[in-house]
């Protein structure tokens, strides 16, 4: 199982449209990915509402989890993109 | 010939001929839903109408703007949860129906976002959006809310919301008609300020078919099905003649022998002051602040506010703008400073009775005011809501000049402070009549009841001798004294203000150009004899009635 503990870079913490853009990702593994606080119960990554519910801040760590192939390959994109302030680029 | 045409209240002026779309009501779970017979069964409805709302969504995603795009694909996501649908799907595992089973699923995490607050407890909203599209297709009723338009269309409900209203795409709503709603109601402000015309309180309205065609008049009121082509014709006329003779005047409002009354426009956000901006206008005589802070969870910062601010003023450049400072309360509550619960809101703690209450709030506004101010250089006014008494009038003129603020005045739309208006004026600089409050303060009428819609009429001989004692005050003690409620745009009734002596008339800017072309065919005599014939009216109608009789006929034949 691959493991990685990052930063939420987002100014506004991960609502909306950062958690839409992560959730999108995180479905795009096609993996089981998880979400959560360092030694809390996680949620399941591909889940907007579960995201959202997390109410994870600016400035907070975060701990990813995948299983299956290429699953280091799957977190380090979610890692870079969590480490960006997402809602600083709008479209 | 056309069909029938029925009559309401028209509540934003011009005509327009389209489709009807009707904006179907909210939806609830029904209250006698079964248990499921089947758990299974009823779980794969569940899910299928979910997945149904994801692909409505999507579907109006692609086809929005690059605004609204992003804002329903996010939805569309909520909506294709695999929480949400696991969620749903265990209450109906333990015996509830469907839509029930998707509310409660719904609720469940509208809690835990609330509990979170700020910025997550905004997405409440589109939650519960989602889970109401949902129950709608379980229960196989339209979807609520405004369709998505395909083409120019006349947009009918039973009410519109706030949020409905502002979310229109302008560019496809050729005229709203509503079957409540009053002259007053925010569905009526805002079509005026879009510049659509607005037929409220018409009968049946919701019974209009979709599809059919229908001619809507917001001067007159009425709206006929299926229109044939004479009618269509003397719309046409109309439009045209009114076209022509509005175009013929511009620049500063003034009477035919040249009295000034300043025409201004009434404004509530960013996009509002930069559309009334690059307008015919003198600047602005309301600008509405509450933008700034009801979607807030936390006090906006000074320097937050200032940033508004300063956005607000620029596109007036050395036009006098007045602002209205905060006017929350019961029925406007804020998240940030929430007095409680009222059994009265509109006679309770609001407008400057709450920053009296809590005078950081009214501080670090007019803080925010005078920086905007400093830095744009802009002719700021800033004026009091709900204000009744000389001391309070005070409270708030020694506030503003603390602040360094050039101007202090006061709304006067408590009859108390119209009738006191000599001792109220003379502790501030100028006076502003928000004739909607005022109306409804001086005949006991909610005005947020469309039953009481003709009790509400700013015509109401009662609402016309309360703005001429607060004109007396006005004349009295040398203050100007001007109307900012939705009075001021009727052309006829500008008229009347102008003879009772109101120095500035401020309104949706798209009702600016009749005004000023009503004052430019009356000298400011003629003005005055208007009044004398309205205050000696016996009713809202016979006022009406009397000053449209005398008045130019080349105002009248274009109304």
């Amino acid at each position: 199982m691959a493991q990685r503990t990052v930063t939420i870079a987002s100014s506004v913490g991960l609502h909306a449209r950062p958690a839409a853009l992560f959730v999108e990702a995180a479905q795009e593994t096609g993996l089981d990915v998880e979400i959560g606080r360092a030694g809390e119960d996680a949620v399941d990554a591909t889940s907007i509402l579960g995201v959202m519910a997390l109410g994870a801040k600016h400035g907070e760590e975060v701990v990813l989890t995948a299983d299956g192939e290429g699953a280091e390959a799957a977190l380090e994109t979610l890692v870079a993109l969590l480490s960006r302030d997402l809602d600083a680029e709008e479209g | 010939m056309s069909g029938d045409t029925r009559h309401g209240v028209g509540v934003s002026p011009g005509t327009a001929v389209g489709p009807v779309v009707q904006v179907a009501p909210p939806v609830r779970p029904p209250a006698d839903e079964p248990a499921p017979a089947d758990a299974g069964a009823a779980t794969d409805l569940v899910l299928e109408a979910l997945a149904a709302v994801a692909a409505d969504l999507d579907d109006r995603a692609a086809a929005a703007d690059e605004h609204a795009a992003p804002i329903l694909k996010a939805t569309a996501l909520i909506a294709r949860d695999k929480g949400l649908a696991k969620a749903a799907g265990k209450h109906v595992g333990a015996g509830l129906g469907p839509a029930h089973a998707i509310d409660a699923a719904v609720e469940e995490y509208a809690a835990q976002f609330e509990a979170l607050g700020g910025y997550f407890a905004e997405r409440v909203t589109d939650l519960r959006d989602v889970g109401a599209r949902a129950v709608a297709a379980v229960l196989g009723v339209p979807a609520p809310g405004v369709p998505a338009l395909t083409e120019p269309s006349v947009i009918v409900a039973l009410d519109l919301a706030p949020a409905e209203t502002a979310a229109l795409d302008r560019s496809r709503v050729v005229a709203i008609v509503t079957e409540a709603g009053g002259r007053t109601s925010h569905t009526a402000i805002l079509a005026a300020q879009m510049g659509i015309p607005a037929v409220v309180q018409l009968p049946d309205a919701t019974s209009l078919a979709v599809g059919t065609t229908v001619a809507v008049d917001g001067d007159g009121g009425s709206v006929t099905v299926d229109p044939d082509l004479e009618l269509l014709e003397a719309q046409r006329v109309r439009r045209e003649r009114r076209a022509a003779a509005l175009a013929g005047v511009s620049g500063p409002g003034a009477t035919r022998d040249g009295h000034a009354v300043a025409l201004l426009a009434n404004i509530g956000g960013v996009d509002d002051a930069v559309a009334a901006g690059a307008q015919d206008v003198e600047g602005v005589g309301l600008f509405r602040t509450e933008f700034v802070y009801l979607s807030a969870q936390t006090m906006p910062t000074v320097g937050e506010q200032a940033d508004v601010y300063r956005k607000v003023l620029e596109p007036f450049g050395d036009r006098r703008v007045v602002v209205r400072t905060l006017d929350a309360g019961a029925d406007k509550p804020l998240a940030f400073a929430n007095l409680g619960e009222e059994e009265n809101p509109a006679l309770g703690r609001r407008g400057l009775r709450l920053c009296q209450a809590l005078p950081t709030l009214i501080d670090s506004q007019l803080e925010a005011l005078a920086i905007a101010a400093r830095d744009t250089g802009a002719n700021v006014r800033v004026m009091a809501p709900m204000v009744a008494t000389a001391d309070e009038a005070a409270w708030f003129a020694s506030r503003v000049r603390a602040a360094g603020l050039p101007k202090a005045g006061v709304m006067i739309e408590v009859p108390a402070a119209a009738l006191r208006s000599r001792h109220v004026l003379a502790e501030v600089d100028f006076g502003s009549l928000g004739t909607n409050d005022l109306a409804q303060y001086t005949m006991a009428a909610d005005r947020m009841e469309g039953a009481l819609s003709d009790l509400l009429d700013p015509w109401q001989p009662a609402v016309l001798d309360v703005v001429a004692a607060a004109c007396a005050g006005g004349a009295e003690t040398g203050k100007p004294v001007g109307v900012c409620g939705e009075s001021a745009g009727d052309p006829l009734l500008a008229l009347v203000l102008a003879g009772l002596g109101v120095s500035s008339l401020s309104m949706a800017p798209s009702k600016v150009p009749a005004v000023r072309l009503a004052l430019s065919l009356h000298t400011l005599a003629e003005c005055r004899s208007l009044a004398e014939a309205a205050l000696s009216a016996r009713s809202a109608a016979d006022a009406r009635e009397a000053v449209r009789a005398a008045a130019s006929e080349e105002l009248t034949s274009i109304l």
